[in-house]
């Protein structure tokens, strides 16, 4: 990720209070009230946490890397979810994921060199019937077929300069 | 404990409560094949291949997790669990090189042998393989991320016993690795180089960096002077990586065949394991005389060394300036004998046999080269040695003992317990009492400080002081000794702190399996090394005197500042 990214004094404030209210055994909750703070957790946080928490950074990063639910790097400014629930995965939701990391050439829990895009897999959104599925931030897209994705994709690129309201929390960024 | 019985194969067991079915098992005798358990160390049921049929139980059970309980009744081999074992093996090995004819561990690799036992002789499954390229960052080890098995060992032994925690896995499923974090090399890391995941892994994913040809290749150099030292530790293990029984003691044989590979003069870490006495037993003297830093805390562990650097920096004023034995015999290698046998020091090459990785690591540190050279040049594990001793077809079984060459090569008992846990302290209260007081000391055995007991205090009556003591081995337990004292829950004048479970006996070059019965053997070993010798105290060792006389003059004299002692410097932590 070429982007910037500091994480500022308010929210090192509210990673050591997190912090200071847990020991060894809550490094899972720890870590999760963390992300929400801040949206990722970047190696100075995980050694943070290693610190105060008295952990080795290897175990710290070891239970980061094996939940999906925690991500080493920032979401992008548009944050998009692959549905592969047994129904998308049916209708064809590999070929969706395919065609997105063909198009922005990064992976599910991976974000753009640009900072603009990031996917997730995730399990089942409840639109079954609508497979397969994507969400790009808060809006739905349904009965996708792979060549819409350069179109959709494109559109986004369009507003990316314009202000947008990322998925993760604010930051001080510059992307 | 109560009693219980179970059925295995239909034999009635008996055994005491609280054990697992592997355990009841082998109590009987019974054989349940194993690969990722190791007893004492790890149980975690991660490879599957000590799997069993319990009556009752709907899937097979892992036998190293499953509780025995009474009545239960087990079949350990059916064609099912037959089956099962071998599926479970051919998975495993569909991601393993083959690689074994050019592998470090081929020919003492668990998963090679149970591929043997198993029969098997193709491996149907075909997947998509790992593929990671060797971590060689380190002067001391190798880590080969395709051979692992993921079997969890050496995170158990680096976090549970060493308290260090640098190898763990990252990601999951088919991507998992077991290494440093963020893709981290080794030698980025807070590692001690201990080793003792090299004695745990069961194939070639961990293992020393091997430095045999490069000894090959000074031996065979006719411009070179070779000359070799012998860890205290390794003419107790020497012999049993060369088959014979563990506890094996092989002094004369290791001599004799060290002259038989070429080496010039062969001496002995020992006679700087004196010297090291005579220097550290004067530094607690002075330290005591004046007040501190105390507790003076040994220097002769490279791992524990580095592991204080990185976890403990404000003990840094407590370890003893002193240079371990392996360092101070280098920088007088190419000084005192370089002179008195009047070779040029830049043609001598010092090679150590280690039962130990860390000094691979130690003999590289920046700081080794007060002789004006690197003052030790290359380092061998005893696994090492032993290989080197097999390519040249010596049988060590067929060698006459002989002795060691002078002058590095004289010693005292109290040289060679430095290789047990306890030894190094033992060694220098022998000293230092006879020093302090003048008198001879009537009971030279400090038995408090010996054993495998997690950490040892004693308390030594001098004329004006009692000197408090204590003894700690692997890091883990020295961690809880340095929070102890760090808490000023306890306080000592002197403490011993060895890097390995057991100390050098269990250090990470040793044969493997390493284990406690083994440590054990070899401990009693090396006490027997000790007893049999005509000298028992550093300071009655008759080349060290000599030495005195013509080189250093005094302990913590100049010369000895020069080339004797060192400082250390606090490493990052993350």
């Amino acid at each position: 990720m070429s982007g910037v990214f500091k994480v500022t004094e308010q929210q090192l404030k509210k990673v050591d209070s997190i912090l200071e209210n847990s020991e060894r055994g809550d490094l899972i909750p720890a870590l999760q009230k963390i992300q929400e703070e801040i949206g990722f957790l970047p190696k100075e946080i995980q050694v943070r946490v290693a610190e105060k928490l008295n952990i080795p950074l290897s175990e710290v990063y070891s239970i980061i890397t094996f939940y999906a639910l925690f991500s080493l790097k920032p979401k992008g400014k548009h944050h998009i979810n692959v549905c592969k629930g047994t129904a998308c995965y049916v209708k064809g939701a590999e070929r969706i994921l395919q065609k997105l990391k063909d198009v922005l050439g990064v992976g599910p829990g991976d974000t753009t060199d640009d900072g603009l895009f990031s996917i997730d897999v995730i399990r089942c959104l409840g639109a079954c019937g609508l497979g397969p599925v994507i969400t790009i931030n808060d809006k739905t897209y349904a009965r996708l077929k792979p060549d819409d994705i350069p179109r959709i994709i494109a559109k986004y690129k369009d507003m990316g300069t314009k202000d947008f309201e990322a998925v993760t929390q604010p930051r001080e960024a510059t992307v | 404990m109560g009693m219980i019985t179970l059925t295995i194969n239909n034999q009635k067991v008996e055994v005491e409560e609280g054990l697992t079915i592997l355990e009841a098992a082998q109590k009987a005798g019974i054989y349940i094949p194993t690969l990722c358990y190791l007893k004492e160390i790890s149980a975690m049921a991660a490879c599957r291949m000590c799997v069993v049929e319990v009556e009752g139980a709907k899937t097979l059970q892992a036998a190293c997790v499953t509780p025995a309980v009474d009545g239960m009744v087990i079949r350990t081999n059916t064609p099912f669990v037959r089956k099962a074992r071998k599926t479970i093996l051919e998975l495993i090995l569909s991601d393993h090189p083959f690689e074994c004819l050019t592998c470090e561990r081929g020919g003492n690799c668990e998963l090679q042998r149970l591929a043997e036992e198993f029969n098997i002789r193709e491996v149907p499954f075909e997947g998509e393989r790992t593929k990671m390229d060797p971590d060689v960052s380190t002067p001391s080890l190798v880590r080969e991320p395709e051979k692992c098995i993921l079997c969890r060992r050496c995170i158990n032994v680096c976090s549970e016993i060493q308290g260090v925690g640098v190898l763990f896995p990252n990601e999951r499923g088919f991507k998992t690795f077991i290494g440093p974090p963020f893709g981290e090399q080794l030698g980025n890391m807070p590692c001690a180089l201990c080793g003792q995941c090299t004695l745990v892994c069961p194939t070639g994913a961990i293992h020393e960096k091997e430095q045999i040809e490069d000894v090959w290749e000074v031996l065979d150099d006719p411009t070179k002077h070779v000359i070799v030292q012998t860890a205290p530790a390794t003419r107790v293990s020497l012999g049993e990586a060369l088959g014979l029984e563990p506890g094996s003691i092989v002094t004369g044989q290791m001599v004799a065949a060290l002259r038989a590979l070429g080496f010039d003069k062969v001496f002995d870490t020992d006679f700087a394991a004196d010297l090291t006495i005579m220097e550290e037993g004067s530094e607690l003297i002075k330290r005591l005389e004046k007040g501190g830093p105390l507790p003076l805390i040994t220097s002769c562990s490279p791992g524990w060394v580095k592991f204080c650097e990185h976890y403990y920096p404000e003990f840094l004023e407590n370890i003893s300036t002193c240079k371990s034995p392996q360092q101070m015999f280098g920088a007088l290698a190419k000084t005192y004998y370089a002179g008195k046998s009047r070779i040029d020091p830049k043609d001598i090459v010092v090679v150590s046999i280690m039962p130990c990785t860390a000094k691979k690591f130690e003999a590289q540190r920046c700081e080794m080269v007060d002789s004006g050279y690197l003052d030790v040049d290359i380092v061998l594990t005893v696994r090492e040695t032993a290989k080197m001793i097999k390519q040249a077809g010596i049988n060590i079984r067929n060698l006459e003992p002989e002795e060691y060459d002078a002058p590095l090569g004289i010693s005292t008992g109290a040289g060679a317990i430095f290789g047990a846990t306890g030894g190094v302290m033992e060694a220098a209260l022998r000293t230092v009492y006879e020093m302090l007081t003048g008198k001879e000391l009537e009971k030279i055995d400090f038995e408090a400080v010996r054993g495998l007991e997690s950490v040892k205090e004693a308390e030594i009556e001098l004329p004006d002081l009692t000197v408090k003591v204590a003894v700690a081995h692997g890091l883990g337990n020295a961690k809880k000794l340095l929070e102890r004292i760090k808490n000023k829950e306890a306080e000592y004048h002197f403490v011993e702190i060895m890097a390995c479970p057991g100390g050098c006996i269990g250090g990470g070059g040793q044969p493997i399996p390493t284990d406690t019965e083994k440590r054990q053997k070899r401990i009693a070993a090396i006490y027997n090394v000790d007893k049999n010798m005509p000298l028992r105290k550093s300071h009655e060792n008759p080349a060290l005197k000599q030495l005195y006389k013509d080189y250093l003059i005094k302990p913590l004299g100049e010369m000895s500042h020069k080339l004797l002692h060192t400082d250390y410097a606090a490493r990052r932590k993350y």
